[in-house]
């Protein structure tokens, strides 16, 4: 599903350049489970924002879903990550002022949906992540982990190829965080392609495989047994 | 553009962001209506300015006649240039195709007018029936000095309003006789003349009576014309004013009067007068358009202020679309279609109420100087639409901006 191949990064500011990511290697089969993981500042969110083509690498080779992801222009890149992409946020990123329905039908609105399928699929996935009846509620009148839960329907709807998180449960207690993570494991059984990157170890140990990054480089990659965070709620 | 879609979105960004499309909108209503406004009463100055002035026609050249102040020809100084009948008739023999209105007059500065037991010291003037339309006065009842009352030299008398007042109070004065310096005249009409009171204290009678009665001759006071007006403003000018020079130069070679002797016969163009008065117009004109454009510069920035707040105040919405595969061009179409829509909606609210404003106070408006305050609809309609089309240049470029923000910096935490 994704191949990546000496991917280097680069920060500039004024005369200083901190070099962020330094030859990263390392594929992802459909259906996996990944976490990204390391300390703060090791480079895990440019990694995601990479993937995610929000950021652009200076070097290497990505290729998503057999696509060459290089060259982009933003015309192309939109098109990309509204049809291969769901972004999870720690700071769920919702716009304030629409309603949880109409924030997961966002993305299917630049899709080209129309309003009435956009309605019904957003409705749906609302359900999924259980939250029906709060479709028409503001993010203001919702608790973290209902935001998250918003934000995980909405990264669905667009029925992406991958999901990329973010630290998704850095802002929730461990309660809440536990509950995300299960919601995000059923997402996974379900055939999924998720990478989730996170510092905190009992996270890390949800998924399948945990990745991790020091000083730009990837200094273990293995497979790990899961937890189902359904034995700690 | 007329994607229903879209206007569904923008639809809903707006309800939903109500104080914020009120604020744009109220800065951008208010800006029209003070513009309305302004237009409207400089409107109303242009008015009222007019018709202070259109009391007397204004397209009139009268001659005078004074004492010479230059030897000429053997004459001396001091001598007073006596206008006759025959003065008249050169002049009216040479202008008379340019002429509209014509009349001679011999008047007595002040003379005692009787009625019964009321008595005062009103000007008397003999003059031609033309006179009338030159001095723009309105026969109230009766007539005025007519053809056949010249030729006749009949004792009749057209007074003022004003002397009608003091003499007769609520009397009919037609057919009543009246003493001028103890002649007996009957009364044939009342004139009103807008110029007031003063313009009201006098009587007119045929100027061949006045010369009679009063043995003058032929000798006459004073000539008036009216010129027939060009359709262009500054052309009337330029003609009228050649004529005037024309006379001024005939009256003094009749008279053998210097050609630069100023004081012994001077021929006033009303026209002139006139021009100044125009031109002070186009100035008040100029005044408010410049006021008025300022306004508009200032709606414009403005507009452009809250167009840079508003996109500042959604960068992070516009990078959480960007990162759902908003494509940038839909970002720039979707906040100028906003900004469009709500100063359209606004500036026409502003338009219809400026409008009505004037509508509704312009008439209760009782000043010299302030008439009939309006203005223009298309004018005004217009303005509205280069506020909007502005408006949408100047939100176009933070628009733009924003659009071309990675998603990442739009969305980092802070
Ligand atoms: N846009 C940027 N400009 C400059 N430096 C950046 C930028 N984004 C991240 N960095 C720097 O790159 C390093 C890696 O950042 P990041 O990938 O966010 O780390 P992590 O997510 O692992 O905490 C940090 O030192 C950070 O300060
Ligand atoms: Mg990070």
């Amino acid at each position: 599903m994704i191949q990546i191949k000496d991917l280097h990064k680069s920060y500039h500011m004024g005369s200083n350049s901190l070099h962020v990511l330094k030859g990263i290697n390392f594929n992802v089969s459909e259906g996996e489970l990944v976490s990204i993981m390391g300390s703060s500042g090791s480079g895990k969110s440019t990694l995601l924002n990479i993937l995610g083509m929000l950021d652009e690498a200076d070097s290497g080779q990505y290729i998503l879903d057999g696509v060459p992801i290089k060259n982009l222009n933003e015309k192309i890149a939109a098109k990309y990550r509204n049809e291969f992409l769901g972004f999870i946020f720690q700071s769920f990123n919702l716009i304030n002022y629409k309603s949880a329905l109409d924030n997961v039908s966002m993305p299917l609105y630049y899709k080209g949906i129309k309003r009435k399928e956009r309605t019904d699929k957003a409705m749906h996935y609302l359900e999924k992540v259980g939250l029906a009846e709060w479709s028409h509620h503001l993010p203001s009148e919702l608790s973290g982990g209902q935001k998250q839960r918003v934000a995980i329907a909405r990264a669905l709807a667009s029925e992406p190829k991958v999901l990329l998180a973010d630290e998704p449960t850095g802002a929730l207690d461990t309660k809440t965080s536990y509950e995300v993570m299960d919601l995000i494991q059923g997402i996974n059984d379900e055939g999924k392609t998720i990478l989730v990157v996170t510092h905190e170890h009992d996270i890390a140990q949800m998924t399948k495989r945990i990745v991790n990054l020091k000083d730009g480089v990837i200094i273990d990659d293995s497979k790990v047994e899961q937890v189902r965070a359904l034995t700690h709620v | 553009m007329f994607d229903l879609e879209r206007w569904q979105e923008i639809f809903e960004t707006l309800r939903k962001n109500k104080l914020r499309t009120f604020l744009t909108g109220l800065s951008v209503a208010s800006g029209i209506f003070i513009l309305v406004i302004l237009l409207g009463f400089s409107k109303g100055i242009e008015n009222g300015v007019k018709s202070q002035f259109e009391q007397d026609a204004t397209n009139r050249i009268s001659v005078w006649t004074g004492v010479t102040t230059k030897g000429y020809k053997g004459l001396n100084p001091g001598r007073y240039v006596q206008l006759k009948n025959s003065s008249f008739e050169s002049v009216e023999r040479k202008y008379d195709d340019y002429f509209e209105y014509r009349s001679k007059d011999y008047m007595i500065w002040g003379g005692t007018v009787t009625y019964k037991n009321e008595s005062g010291n009103y000007r008397i003037r003999g003059t031609l029936p033309d006179n009338q339309f030159i001095e723009n006065a309105d026969i109230g009842y009766g007539r005025f000095v007519s053809q056949l009352d010249l030729a006749d030299k009949k004792k009749v008398a057209v007074i003022g309003n004003k002397m009608k007042k003091d003499l007769f109070k609520e009397e009919d004065p037609i057919d009543k006789n009246i003493q001028i310096f103890g002649v007996n005249f009957k009364v044939v009409g009342v004139f009103y003349d807008p110029g007031g009171d003063r313009e009201e204290s006098q009587v007119y009678i045929p100027v061949t009576t006045a010369q009679q009665v009063f043995n003058a001759g032929d000798n006459i006071r004073n000539m008036s014309f009216t010129v027939n007006m060009a359709d262009n403003f500054d052309e009337a000018v330029a003609q009228s004013t050649a004529i005037a020079q024309g006379i001024e130069t005939q009256i003094k070679e009749l008279h053998t009067v210097a050609p630069d002797d100023q004081s012994a016969v001077r021929v006033n163009n009303t026209l002139e007068e006139a021009q100044k008065i125009y031109s002070l117009i186009a100035t008040i004109q100029a005044v408010f358009w410049f006021v008025g454009i300022g306004t508009i510069i200032a709606g414009i920035v403005g507009v452009g202020n809250i167009m840079l707040i508003i996109v500042k105040e959604r960068t992070k919405e516009i990078g959480i679309r960007k990162a759902l595969g908003a494509l940038p061009m839909s970002i720039v179409g979707m906040i100028l279609q906003e900004a469009v829509f709500v100063t359209i909606f606004a500036g026409l609210f502003g338009l219809i109420f400026g409008l009505g404003l004037l509508e509704l106070v312009g008439p209760q408006i009782d000043s010299d100087f302030i008439k009939y305050p309006q203005v223009d609809f298309n004018i005004a309609l217009t303005t509205v639409f280069i506020l909007v089309i502005a408006g949408a240049f100047a939100g176009f470029i933070p628009a733009y901006r924003a659009a071309k923000i990675k998603p990442i910096v739009a969305l980092r935490d802070e």
